[in-house]
Order: C-alpha cells, then structure tokens, then sequence
C-alpha cells in the first residue's frame, strides 16, 4: 500500500462519507492485524476455504473409492493419513469434508443470527406484551439444554444433514435474540432515532435502517465466537449418526467410522478429529480478535 | 458451550430500595416473596414450554406412534382400537392436556426398545449420568478455581498463559475425540485405567443398589475391590468433563476476579499492608464466591447435557446413552421422557443457582 493512500485512509477529517467508511475499516484491520493468533486463525480460515473450494482438484484421489486390498493402511507416502475400512483415502476424504464442514457452519451461522436479530430487534423495540410474548419463548428455548433439544428435532425431522443444520438454526438462536434486544433496548430511546422519528420514518423503516446496522457487529462478534460452538456441536451429531449420512465424508461422522478400530488403526479416528481442532481452533482465535476490533468495551480484560 | 454473558448473575433487575426511609422487614420480606413468585412464575412456564416443544416434536415424528404399539400386522380393527386408547381421536390440545397429565404423574409411556416402562429406565441409567457429571465438575471446580485466582493474581505471568491455552484448547476440542484418544492412550497402550463400561464384568451387579451412584453404593457395602473397579472406570471419563468445566470455571474465576482486584477496596487492602495471599484470597477471591456459585451451577448442567457424547465413547450406560440409542430405534417415548428429565434438571439447577444468589447476595432481593 502506497503511503499516499494510507495516509488517505488514517486522514482525522474524511471528506467523504465512503472516505470515513474505508478508513474505519482500515484502522480496524490495523488493530485486527496487530494480534498476531488471530492472523493465523484467518490463515488456517482461509487455508480451509481455500481447500474447500478447490477440493476435487486438490485431493490426491476419489474419496469415494473404495479399495478393499488397502484398508486401514497406516500413513505412509501413497497415502498420507492412510486409509479408512473401506480402503478409502482419509486425506482426500478430509478435503471434500471440508466443504461439509463449512456448509453446515455458513448456514447455521446465517439463519440463527438473523433469526435472533428478528426476534430480538421486534421485542426491544416494540416493547409491551410483544416484548414479554417474544422474551418468555427466548427464554424457554434457551432453558433447554442445547444438544439434546437438537437431537430430539432430528429424531423427529429424520437423520441427514439439512435436518441437522435446522436443528442446530432452531437451538442456537436464543442467544443472539437476547444480544440484539439488549442492543436494541440501549438505543431505541437515543436521539437520532427521535430524528429520524420526526422526519416521518415508520417503525419498519427505524428497524431496518436505523437498529439493525446498530446491532450486527455485536452479532457478528457472537457469530464468530459461536462458530467453533457450532462445529463442535455439527461433529457431534455427525458422530451420533445423525448428521451427515455415509458415505458423505463428514469429520464427526468418519471419528464415529473410526471409533470400532481405535485400539489397532488409530490414525482413522485420529486425523478427523484433528481437523475438526484446528478449525474450530482457528474459529475462535479469530473471534477474540474481532472482539478486540469490534467490540472495544467487551474485550482484552 | 454456555456463554459468560447470558447466563451471567441473575437479579440484576433486582428494583432499587422503595421509599426514601430504609424498608421495613416486612416490606423487604414481601418484596422477596414477590420476586420468588416470580420466578416460581417463570419456571411454571418454562417447562409449560418444555412440555409443549416435546408434544410437538412427538407429533411431527414421521413414525406412525399406533403401529408401534399394535404391530405391523394387526387387523383394521385392532388398530383402530389402539388408535383411541391412545387418545389421537381426540383434538390436539385435548391430547397435550392428556400428555401434560401422564407427565406430571411421571408416566412418560413404555418404551418400544427396553420393554420397560421409560420412568422406570430413566431411574435406572439416571445416577450413572449424575455419578459422572458429579465427579466431572468437582475436578472442575478443583482445579479450575484455584487456575483462574493464581491466572488473575498473576496476571500475564506464566501461570496465566496456561490457563489461557488450556481453556482455548477446552472450547475448541471436540469432546467424544478427545474421549477416544484417551481411552487409546490410557486404556490400550499404557493400561492404566478401566475400558469403557461402568465397572468390571466380574462386579456387574455385585454392589446392592443404595443410591444408584457406584462409588458410594461400594463404600456403603464396604467392597474395596469393587470401589476400585469403579474408580478405575470413571477416573477418565469424569477427568475429560472435568476438564472441560474447567476451561470455562477458570475463564469465568479470572474474569471476576480481575473486577475485583482492580476495585478501590483491595487498593485499602494493600495500602494496609496486607500480605499479597491475605488480599487475594481473603478479599478478592469472597467477593466473587457468589457469581462463582452460579457458574459452577450452570457448568453441572451443561456437564449433564455434554455427557451425551462422553457416555457413547465409554459406553456408559447413563441418560445420555439411553436417549441416543432410543433415538436410534425410533423409539419416541424414551427420547421424550429423557428431554423433559434432563430439560427439567437444567431448569432446576437454574433456579437453584437463581435462589442462591438472592440468599447469599445480601444486594440482589
């Protein structure tokens, strides 16, 4: 970057409204960059990503073919993780799985959210027995305990991954329709709303122009300190059975495949597992450092 | 995971003191009686709530609930007979209010996969899961609290470094991998503990029954061997929950702690020239005992619920188990009745953790 540009971004007295916008972010990735672990969580994010999306091109083989001769081969050259029960690279298989692992991750984290912010948004600014209706159902979810209110919605909706992407939306958005009526609450009585009150806005318009831009960058903070959460919770019903059905090549799903040999053929359960880690990982090392450049009162302690 | 900021001190919408002049005892006990009908009121409709999910994740099941019962081959006829013993004629809410009732009898129907009656095997496998959550945030409180008090007091010091890794690490390790990597490190290469199960075969059933939790039972009988046995088998399931209760107890103990030390009292503290251990532990640390009451409430439920995965890698045969594999038989009324049981403890040690605080906490009324 040349200095002309940054100085252009740093400048106290922006002349423009896109000037302000720009530099803003720019000084929030300033702060973003100083912290160095959470650079390498947006590496190894990026790096998955990466993978992901050029998955069929990367992965050393089909992770569907099986090859009976090679089964619950160790790491060696060919194979660099081995080789499930099936004789099915766990590399390649590992690969693809990224791209489940990010499906499920990106929706959760796109419906719950919104979910929360609809709720949460309506009940803080509307106030009254909306407010009460709204909050009592919040609270009821949120008294459930999380995974087993997952499963029972799985049992009943059937196993498969949709179904486990809407029961982990339908659990987890409590939580940030409690965020984003609290938020909500702090500004629904500040001046520029009675501005923009004055000027003839309706109360839809208030909410959707003038609370929410106010309300997402706390969800998003939430959003990425939730996303390891949601992995975790994504792999577990996988290894339950319940999530990603076989042969899809799910991380939770290939420890559950590799949990009957674990005594004698570690590496099948083992590598998923790490990879699951590192991700989920990485999710949060990058949450904290959106907190410290979204958030300034919540963060560093 | 739970979540610091939402599950944080109740009563904080405890209302200011009424009145210029200072309440009353009787003003101050009938405020304290309106705040516990309160909340006697909300957890009256929380688990109205809980009741009411669970019927209606039962009535979505794809599975026909009267085929179940009477058999793939039973006549038109049988099946129709069924069909109104079980009240599914009647109108929807008639049905929940029915549900409502067997419920609140304790009747959650028979399960399909054991043949017994669910209540009967949820008191069975109960105590297992308790046992474990037990032990598990007893490690956690052990060792977490005293990590979170030296991470604070020594704040950016070695000691505070790995407390921070160990709780990141916690938040981010899947906990059934973790399980299994155990079990392969500790059970098949070095032998050191028990496998998966609750106890040996050679002791299965050979404690009586008292309480149902193995340890104590085994104490009870004075069996020393089948103490062991058991001690063998949950010392590595109930480390690795103990571990991960940790890794929020210790993050929960720093941050209060650093709230307290950097208030204007423990300044006095030192400036009085109280030893540095004086000021930690006999101040900062008996300000947060309260908030830190909560936490470790809310982490044994949360145990109760994670012991889900934690119960399928060491096969132990607690609710968690029970539920899974009720799941995966299609059998509704056991999943059902152990929702609403374990929902009900979590609901329970919420307001446990709720009358607590306002007891303990001469501010909150």
């Amino acid at each position: 970057m040349t200095e002309t540009t940054r100085a252009w971004l740093l400048s106290d007295a922006p002349q423009t409204r896109r000037q302000a916008r720009l530099g803003a972010i720019y000084q929030g990735w300033l702060t973003f960059r100083a912290n160095r672990l959470a650079m390498v969580g947006l590496a190894i994010l990026v790096l998955l990503v990466l993978v992901a999306a050029f998955a069929p091109w990367i992965a050393p083989q089909n992770p569907y073919a099986q090859n009976l001769a090679e089964r619950l081969k160790p790491p060696s050259a060919q194979h660099w993780l081995g080789t499930d029960a099936l004789g099915r690279d766990i590399l390649s298989r590992l690969i693809h799985g990224s791209r489940v692992t990010l499906f499920i991750v990106g929706t959760v984290a796109l419906i719950a959210p919104v979910i929360g912010l609809f709720v949460g948004t309506v009940a803080g600014f509307a106030g009254g027995w909306v407010d009460q209706v709204l909050m009592r159902i919040t609270d009821i979810f949120l008294a459930f305990p999380k995974l087993i209110l997952a499963l029972a919605f799985v049992a009943a909706l059937g196993p498969g991954i949709g179904n486990a992407v809407l029961a982990l939306a339908i659990t987890s958005w409590p939580p940030y329709a409690r965020l984003a009526r609290a938020e909500t609450l702090t500004i629904r009585n500040a001046d520029y709303i009675a501005a923009a009150r004055l000027q003839g806005a309706g109360p839809l318009r208030l909410l959707i122009g003038h609370v929410w831009p106010l309300c997402v960058s706390s969800l998003i903070v939430r959003v990425a300190l939730d996303m390891a959460g949601i992995i975790l919770s994504a792999a577990g019903l996988g290894f339950l059975g319940l999530g990603a059905q076989p042969p899809m090549p799910e991380w939770g799903a290939m420890i559950s495949d590799g949990r009957t040999y674990i005594l004698d053929f570690w590496w099948v359960a083992a590598m998923p597992g790490m990879a699951i880690f590192v991700v989920s990982l990485a999710f949060n090392l990058l949450g904290d450092g959106l907190r410290d450049v979204l958030d300034p009162k919540g963060g560093r302690e | 995971m739970v979540h610091p900021d939402l599950t944080g001190p109740p009563g904080q919408g405890a209302p200011p003191p009424a009145g210029g002049a200072t309440p009353g005892r009787g003003a101050r006990l009938r405020r304290r009686a309106r705040s516990l009908g309160g909340i006697l009121l909300s957890l009256a409709l929380t688990l109205l709530g809980l009741l009411l999910v669970t019927f209606v994740i039962g009535r979505v099941m794809p599975i026909d609930p009267v085929l179940k019962v009477v058999g793939e081959r039973a006549t038109q006829a049988q099946y129709d007979a069924a069909f109104q013993a079980m009240g599914l004629d009647k109108p929807i809410w008639q049905q929940f209010l029915r549900y409502m009732a067997e419920v609140l009898q304790g009747d959650f129907g028979r399960s399909i996969s054991t043949g017994h009656p669910v209540a009967q095997d949820l008191r069975r496998v109960f105590p297992a899961t308790v046992e474990l959550a037990t032990l598990g945030t007893l490690i956690g409180v052990c060792v977490g609290v005293p990590l979170g008090v030296v991470a604070a007091a020594r704040r950016g010091g070695w000691i505070d470094q790995i407390a921070r890794v160990v709780a990141l690490v916690g938040y981010s390790m899947p906990i059934f991998w973790l399980g299994l990597m155990g079990l392969l490190l500790f059970y098949g290469i070095l032998g050191w503990v028990g496998g998966p199960g609750r106890q040996g075969i050679i002791y299965d059933g050979m404690v009586p029954t008292v309480t149902g939790l193995i340890l104590v039972d085994s104490l009870v009988a004075g069996d020393w061997a089948a103490f062991r046995d058991a001690f063998s088998h949950i010392v590595l399931p109930a480390s690795l929950l103990g571990y991960f209760s940790l890794a929020y107890i210790s993050r929960m103990t720093r941050s209060f702690m650093l709230e307290q030390l950097s208030a204007e009292y423990v300044v006095t503290a030192r400036v009085k020239g109280l030893s540095e251990r004086r000021v930690v532990w006999g101040h900062a640390f008996r300000n947060i005992l309260v908030p830190l009451i909560t936490v470790i409430a809310l982490s044994f439920g949360s145990l109760l619920e994670g012991s889900v995965l934690t119960e399928i890698v060491f096969s132990w045969p607690g609710i968690g188990q029970y539920i899974t594999k009720a799941l995966l038989a299609g059998d509704m009324n056991a999943v059902l009745g152990g929702t609403v049981v374990v929902g009900t403890c979590f609901v329970a040690l919420n307001l446990l953790s709720d009358i607590l605080y306002r007891l303990l906490d001469p501010r909150a009324t």
